[in-house]
């Protein structure tokens, strides 16, 4: 369990929490299940992304190709749905993630093949899937009239008492999970990580991890480019757009190291809560919807500061004590 | 009988200097790529081999081609300043209020370069003091400044600026041949040439990258330059504001969106390793021709920017991989 919880996970809890309850004092409507409902919901898109990212992050790496992956699939579904609407929606959704997942390949197809460092590799294919789905649409916007009636009824179906993004967004919590806490291939990526070198002695190959959390990254982008293109019912070029950053502060913010090897499934998910949150309550305080961009700043900022506390110095003792002895030096 | 003592250690001289050696350079590699580039554009249209229309392209990459000399300097000490573009958000803000309120050219470039200077300055002492990896703290200023324009602006836009401000980002030095934003651009590339290859100062830059830990038992005041080089990049994103707003004429929130990752492709582009230890200021330009010529070449044939981005993307990947791919192909011959 100790990768579902941490302290500074219960820490972050605390925070969210007490943030719920003042937006409620100000306006109790926020707390009414309907609201919190909502909130979730919205947030389903954060809570997915935030976990693919995280296992890039885990290894080192950075995927800045995530949020443009989301639109080029979600442009894609929503052709190929217009193109034959007798599809069932079951084969949309699983072409959607076979999409991502190779595009996401692709990415680590590149990183892992020529050793091409992860943000270089995802800041060019940022740039290429972006411009693809301009290209494929020809710069078009498929409103819902362009979607067949089940591609939107889709993401507004219930499943046990629930909307169907937020029992989504579980099941897939619960596979990144199971993935980071109780198989051989999470202990890899924390390993990798932590240390690529002693990691690389123990037999893990740093290439074949970095191929697999791009591929799976890809996929869950893939799922998450369908699921958005059909709840907000249209596709165009900049769907998503600058997504990939709230991703990554949603990340920084849940205690994942950009370093790599640390971070927890809860701290996570409590990260991007946080940022779900945030966004959805501006409108219900009054506060205007500009102050968003200004708080998630301020909030990452005051997180890595905060986080950097507790990790700072770790490793670095060598140099310290040189540090120390040239003060005492200079002051003998 | 005197016995010629040979010496225990031989050191090898460094092997001559071989023709491959620097026909294989990134740097004539790139000044290849800027003679097709050229030889393509002179061939699809008849309007790019054009004195006045080769100039006036350079406004458009300008701007980011003096974010790239700051951004090459960060990274070659292994950070990355991702906030570059939200710093001229800010900058343009404060000038725009200031010229609203009256306040004279010299005045809002002081107030430009000055608010820049701040911002870089924040970024380095972040990163420094708390010893926090710069993408991270970059990643959140960014969306700081941004949110502080967003926030004061709403979805206004500021457009009182006076006409010799405007000249700035708009006039010419010569005949309406040389823009000043581009001769801005040469002398400050020129600059950093000198100092980063020709000075202790560049040497102590390469030395950090190579490895902070041995530049800081070197001497180096290793915190000390890498807070530097934030603040000249602050500064930097400030005269840059000042040359954008002038040639636009205006500040909305959304000014220069998207810049910094357009600077981070034109520095890798050129050379610099995303590793650190290793780049060239000479690198960087070519890189800023070579890709802005591309991108103006293709506009005049009417390709949508967006599908230029791609060549963009395309370029960055296939320059990254070639060298691995030509090492690994020249290792299987042998």
């Amino acid at each position: 369990m100790s990768r579902l919880f941490a302290n500074r996970d219960a820490a972050l809890a605390a925070i969210v929490v007490a943030l719920v309850l003042l937006i409620g004092l100000r306006s109790p409507v926020f707390l009414s299940p309907a609201s919190i409902v909502g909130v979730l919901t919205d947030t389903s898109f954060l809570f997915m992304l935030t976990l693919a990212q995280m296992a890039i992050i885990l290894t080192r790496g950075i995927d800045l190709s995530v949020a443009a992956n989301v639109g080029l699939v979600g442009m894609l579904s929503a052709l190929a749905s217009r193109a034959h609407p007798d599809v069932p929606i079951v084969l949309i959704i699983l072409m959607s993630i076979g999409l991502g997942a190779l595009l996401g390949a692709l990415n680590g197809a590149l990183i892992a093949g020529f050793s091409i460092p992860p943000i270089v590799v995802t800041l060019g294919t940022l740039s290429i899937y972006r411009g693809a789905i301009f290209l494929i649409a020809g710069g078009a916007w498929l409103t819902s009239k362009d979607m067949t009636p089940a591609f939107i009824a889709f993401p507004k179906l219930s499943l046990l008492g629930a909307p169907i993004l937020i029992v989504i967004a579980v099941v897939v919590s619960l596979g990144f999970w199971l993935l980071f806490d109780h198989t051989r291939i999470g202990r890899s990526l924390y390993a990798v990580g932590g240390n690529p070198v002693a990691a690389r002695y123990c037999g893990i190959d740093l290439g074949r991890q970095q191929f697999f959390v791009h591929t799976l990254a890809g996929a869950v982008s893939g799922l998450c480019g369908y699921l958005w293109v059909s709840r907000y019912g249209i596709a165009y070029t900049d769907i998503a757009q600058g997504y990939e950053l709230t991703i990554i502060a949603a990340c920084v913010i849940g205690g994942v190291s950009i370093a790599g090897g640390i971070g927890t499934v809860a701290g996570a998910l409590l990260g991007a809560l946080f940022l779900g949150v945030v966004v959805n309550a501006l409108p219900v305080i009054d506060v205007s919807p500009f102050w968003q961009t200004l708080i998630s700043g301020a909030v990452i900022l005051a997180a890595v500061v905060v986080n950097a506390r507790g990790s700072r110095r770790v490793g670095k003792i060598i140099l310290r004590e040189a540090r120390q002895k040239a003060a005492q030096g200079s002051a003998a | 009988m005197s016995a010629v003592t040979e010496p225990r250690y031989a050191v090898a001289d460094r092997p001559p200097r071989r023709l491959s050696d620097l026909l294989l350079r990134w740097e004539t590699i790139l000044v290849g790529f800027f003679i097709v580039v050229f030889a393509i554009n002179i061939r699809l249209s008849p309007y790019f081999l054009d004195a006045y229309n080769l100039s006036d392209a350079t406004f458009n990459f300008s701007e980011k081609a003096i974010l790239a000399l700051g951004m090459a300097l960060l990274i070659i000490v292994r950070d990355i300043d991702l906030s570059i573009a939200a710093t001229i958000a800010v900058a343009s803000l404060a000038m725009g209020e200031a010229a609203q309120a009256g306040a004279s050219t010299p005045a809002l470039i002081l107030i430009g370069l000055c608010v820049g200077i701040v911002c870089g300055a924040f970024n380095g002492f972040l990163v420094t003091r708390f010893a926090l990896p710069s993408i991270v703290v970059t990643i959140g200023t960014m969306s700081l400044y941004r949110g502080i324009a967003q926030v004061v602006l709403g979805d206004q836009a500021l457009t009182k600026y006076p006409p010799s401000f405007q000249a700035l980002g708009q006039g010419y030095l010569w005949r309406g041949l040389f823009p000043i934003s581009f001769a801005v651009f040469l002398v400050l590339a020129a600059a950093f040439a000198v100092v980063i290859h020709r000075t202790t100062i560049g040497r102590k830059v390469f030395a950090i990258g190579a490895n902070p830990t041995a530049a800081l038992f070197s001497g180096v005041n290793v915190d000390g330059i890498r807070f530097w080089l934030f603040t000249l990049t602050g500064l930097l994103a400030g005269l840059a504001a000042v040359l954008l707003t002038g040639r636009i004429g205006s500040t909305r929130p959304n000014i220069a969106l998207g810049f910094e990752l357009e600077v981070v492709t034109m520095v890798v582009f050129g050379g610099v390793a995303i590793a650190g230890g290793a780049g060239t200021i000479i690198g960087v330009v070519l890189a800023v021709f070579v890709l802005g010529y591309t991108t103006f070449g293709l506009s005049l044939i009417n390709v949508p920017g967006i599908v230029i981005n791609i060549l963009n993307g395309v370029l960055l990947i296939v320059s990254i991989a070639a060298p691995t791919l030509a090492k690994r192909l020249m290792g299987r011959r042998a």
